[in-house]
Formats: structure tokens, sequence, C-alpha cells
């Protein structure tokens, strides 16, 4: 593997095995050597962590969590990302029948629009620690752009995969960096399997394949964030889009690791998980009890979520089940209705994975799932000019009318 | 013409160092079983990762994932390609 000089300035933390237990130094895999096993960073126990007032004065930044995050060192690329706002919706909160409802906002995440930017954040922190020259993903659209951004920025080369049928807006969104730009015949799970095999091939550093340990830890950064905007309070139960399920599982990891930290106290929230129905797997365990997911072939317009084989699917069941939560899947037509429903009360225009979260929690209430004293948080992970073709205009009544005042008013008085 | 079958590099550590071995055709199982047997090391390491409740590796036939099609049941003809991928990825 040929090495680009190492900067010692941010140094990524060892690795231990999640099977065997074995600790590894810092190295670019996300699979034990020894057994295949899934590795995670290991912190070193008894590092000082930052009380509330301390974060308080930080930069509002994800690295305002940095005791948290997989480095020992400071950071040295995409320092701006994180902090998005966590708005009150509380005409949302009439629709789901509970006492408050919020928005976590990472429609409006720096600098690509998306929750993407929290993980590539990491990844790429971790390249340049390990003296990774290139970086690359497999994706669905959202991690492509924040990859090709992340690392256009960094002066990082950056070879992006993504299956053919990809928006052409986010085909434009990563491309317009300077990306090398792949388009595989095939779906996400074909692309994925080949970035694994390329992972064994070249000496890059694929954010969600060998990079994984380190890129992972960039969204638990969500839970840490919701905590601090409610006043170091938890919510009551938490609504957020599944993929490959890593979210779920490290929003979980991040409410444990705040309790734990003593920034905060009181019960973990219940996560609920949501889902297309043309592409459920998660949810569907969750449905029939299983505690491992049956692969399926995905058919949903929510793209961003099209992934039949979730490669964390076993740690978001866990992560939803002792939580006390539970999924959803929703119809594409309640995931449209579900973007219109979200603009409409809260003034938060997602994408389609938007629909899918805001769908699946009106279907949770509808079913009881939640309480009339619950604070519920919506995770809402990139914005809706990503997916613009989602919502068809020809929904809406545009009408063309001339520029006469007699003309307009007598439309508005009739209206 | 034989199955050919692909092991990524952390398997091939176990098969001295080779990533390509070929095998006679028959279901996936078989053909995993002749090629792990001159290496009972990758033999064992295989079985371990594959385990029901591990499936820490997926075998794609051709590039098709093995778990559409009858996982290790899944019959491998002369001249088909066998990779075993690790399945830690995506997201």
């Amino acid at each position: 593997m040929t090495l680009a000089a190492i900067d010692s300035s941010v140094r990524p933390v060892p690795l231990k095995c999640g099977h065997c237990a074995s600790l590894h130094e810092p190295l670019p895999s996300a699979i034990c050597p020894d057994c295949f096993g899934p590795l995670e960073p290991v912190y070193r126990p008894g590092r000082r962590l930052p009380t509330q007032a301390e974060i308080a004065r930080r930069p509002p930044s994800l690295w305002r969590y940095r005791e948290w995050l997989p480095f020992d060192g400071e950071p040295v690329h995409s320092l701006d990302t994180g902090f998005t706002p966590l708005l009150e919706a509380p005409r949302l909160a009439t629709r789901l029948g509970v006492a408050r409802a919020f928005i976590k906002n990472d429609t409006v995440s720096h600098p690509t629009l998306s929750f993407k930017d929290r993980v590539v954040a990491t990844a790429i922190n971790a390249a340049h620690g390990l003296g990774l020259g290139t970086v690359a993903c497999a994706s669905t659209g959202n991690l492509a752009i924040a990859v090709a951004a992340h690392a256009a920025r960094a002066g990082i080369p950056a070879w992006v995969l993504v299956p053919e049928d990809l928006e052409p807006a986010k085909l434009l969104a990563a491309a317009v960096h300077g990306a090398r730009l792949v388009r595989i015949r095939g779906r996400y799970d074909d692309v994925n399997r080949l970035c694994a095999q390329l992972a064994d091939r070249f000496a890059w550093g694929i954010v969600n394949v060998n990079l994984r340990p380190y890129y992972g830890e960039g969204s638990k950064t969500v839970a840490f964030e919701i905590a601090e905007q409610l006043g170091w309070r938890l919510p009551s139960a938490v609504v957020t889009p599944m993929a490959g399920g890593s979210l779920i599982s490290k929003i979980a990891k991040g409410f444990g690791e705040a309790i734990d930290a003593g920034l905060v106290e009181g019960d973990r929230p219940r996560l609920f998980g949501a889902q297309a129905s043309g592409c459920a797997p998660i949810v569907r365990a969750l449905e029939s009890g299983e505690d491992r997911v049956t692969p399926t072939t995905p058919n949903t317009i929510a793209r961003s979520l099209a992934i039949g084989a979730p490669a964390d699917g076993g740690r978001a069941i866990e992560a939803i089940r002792s939580s006390g939560g539970f999924g959803a899947r929703v119809a594409d037509a309640d995931l449209i209705a579900g973007i219109r429903t979200l603009a409409e009360t809260t003034g938060v225009f997602a994408e389609t994975a938007g629909g899918v979260t805001c769908a699946a929690a009106l279907a949770l209430a509808k079913t009881g799932w939640f309480r009339p004293d619950d604070e519920v948080v919506l995770v809402v992970t990139a914005h809706g000019l990503k997916t613009p073709d989602a919502v068809p205009l020809d929904a809406f009544e545009l009408p063309l009318l001339s520029s006469r005042l007699s003309e307009v008013a007598r439309h508005i008085e009739s209206a | 013409m034989a199955v050919t079958v692909v092991l990524p590099s952390v398997l091939a550590r176990f098969a001295g160092g080779q990533r390509t071995h070929a095998s006679p055709a028959g279901t996936i199982e078989e053909v995993l079983a002749r090629v792990a047997q001159p290496y009972p090391e990758l033999g064992k390491r295989l079985a371990d990762a594959t385990r029901d409740g591990n499936e820490f590796v997926t075998v794609y036939l051709n590039d098709e994932d093995t778990r559409f099609s009858g996982g290790f049941e899944t019959y491998a003809a002369d001249g088909d390609e066998v990779t075993i991928v690790s399945a830690i990825a995506g997201g």
C-alpha cells in the first residue's frame, strides 16, 4: 500500500473487533483481519470529557463533541460541519397528537445539505490521518455529493461510484466538485459490492467501506446536538429514516454516551425507524420479530434509502427494540404526501427520505405508538431540491394571469 | 473449464497468499469446501465467517448475491466465478 506523508496532527484511534474482541492499531479496514467481524473505534478510558459549559464555548460544529469522535489530536478538514438547527414544529405536533414536535434539520447541513456531511467530515480526517491520498465511496447520492465536496475543499482526489438510475440533480451536484464520477450498471447493492472489492485492490479511503469505523461515528453527533439544543434534555421519541441502518444505531450510541458522560439525565428516547415499503428489510424484520434482515430488491422512488442488503440492519433492530420503539414503512404515494405535509407544517422542504420520515411518524401516531405527552424529534436528513421531481408540479394549482390588477384581484377574491 | 473462486486478501492470507483458485463445478458449499481442503485454516475461518448469525462475508456467483438465489445450495457451473466479499459495507 502506498501511503502519503502521515500528518500526526489528527490521529485516528485504534480499533477493536466486535466479534473476537482483538485490538488493532488504526487501519483502513472495517473488518477484523483475524475473524472478519466488524471493527469499532476504541476510545481511551478515563480521557477527560468536557462539561456542558465547556461545550457551549466551542464553535458551533460537530467537533464541539470531539472527545466522542474517533481521533486524538486536532481535526484538519471539514471543521465547520454540523450543529444544524433543531426547529420546534407545533403544527406538526398537533397532527401527531403529541405535546411537542421538533425537526432536526439536516436539510441545511453545511456544505452539501444532507447529514452525510457529518460522516464524511470524520472519514476525511481519518483518511488524512492514515495517509490515504484518495477518497472514494459507494453512494445512493447524498454521500456522493458530500465526498466530492469535502474532498474538493481538502484538495484530495475523489472517486465516486453510483448506481445508474441516480437522480440527475444528485449526479450534477457530485460532478460539479471535480470528483471522478462513475455510474455503474446495477443497483446500489451492486455498487457496494464493487467498492468492497476496490478497497481490496486500491489504497483508497472508501469512506463507507474501509473507513467505516471512523465514518459511522460522525452520525452520533445528531444525538449530542439534539440533547444540547433541547437544553441538555432528552426527547421521549426520535423518528429516523433507515437505509443501511447505521444512522439510527449511531444515534442510539450517541444518546447513550451523552447519558454516560453525565451531560444529560433521564430515559433514552424510544427510537423509531422509517423505510419506504418498496425497500423495507429492517422494518419487515421488526414486524416479524426477526433479529436479522432478509435482503430485498429495492423498488421505491426513495433512492437514498434503497439499500436492499443493509450492512447495519442487525444493529438497527437491536437499537430500536432495546429502546422500546418500532418501525414503519410507507408507500411511495404516502412519502410524496409526507414531503408536502412536512413542508406545509414546518417550512422544511425535504427530499424523499424526509417524506418517508414524516409519513412514517404520521403512521406511527395513527397506530398508537406516540403518547399525548411525548416530545418527538424527526430527523430530516437531506434537502428537497436534491429530488425536485419527487413531487410532481402538476399536483399544484399554478394559474397564469395577465399583469392587470383587475384580473389578479378577481382571482385572489375568488380563492 | 472449472469454477473460479476469488478470495479477498484477508482470506487469501490463509490460502498461501493466492487470491484466485479453481474448483470443479458444484454447489457453492461444495466449491468452497474443495478450495479450502488444502488450507484447513481457510476452511475454519470461512466456516466461522459464514455461520448463521455471523455472516461476515457475502458470496457472489457471477456478481449476483447468492442470498437471493439459494445461498450455499446455489449451483456453480463450469466457467462461473464465485467471489467472496466482506459484508461490512454500505449506507
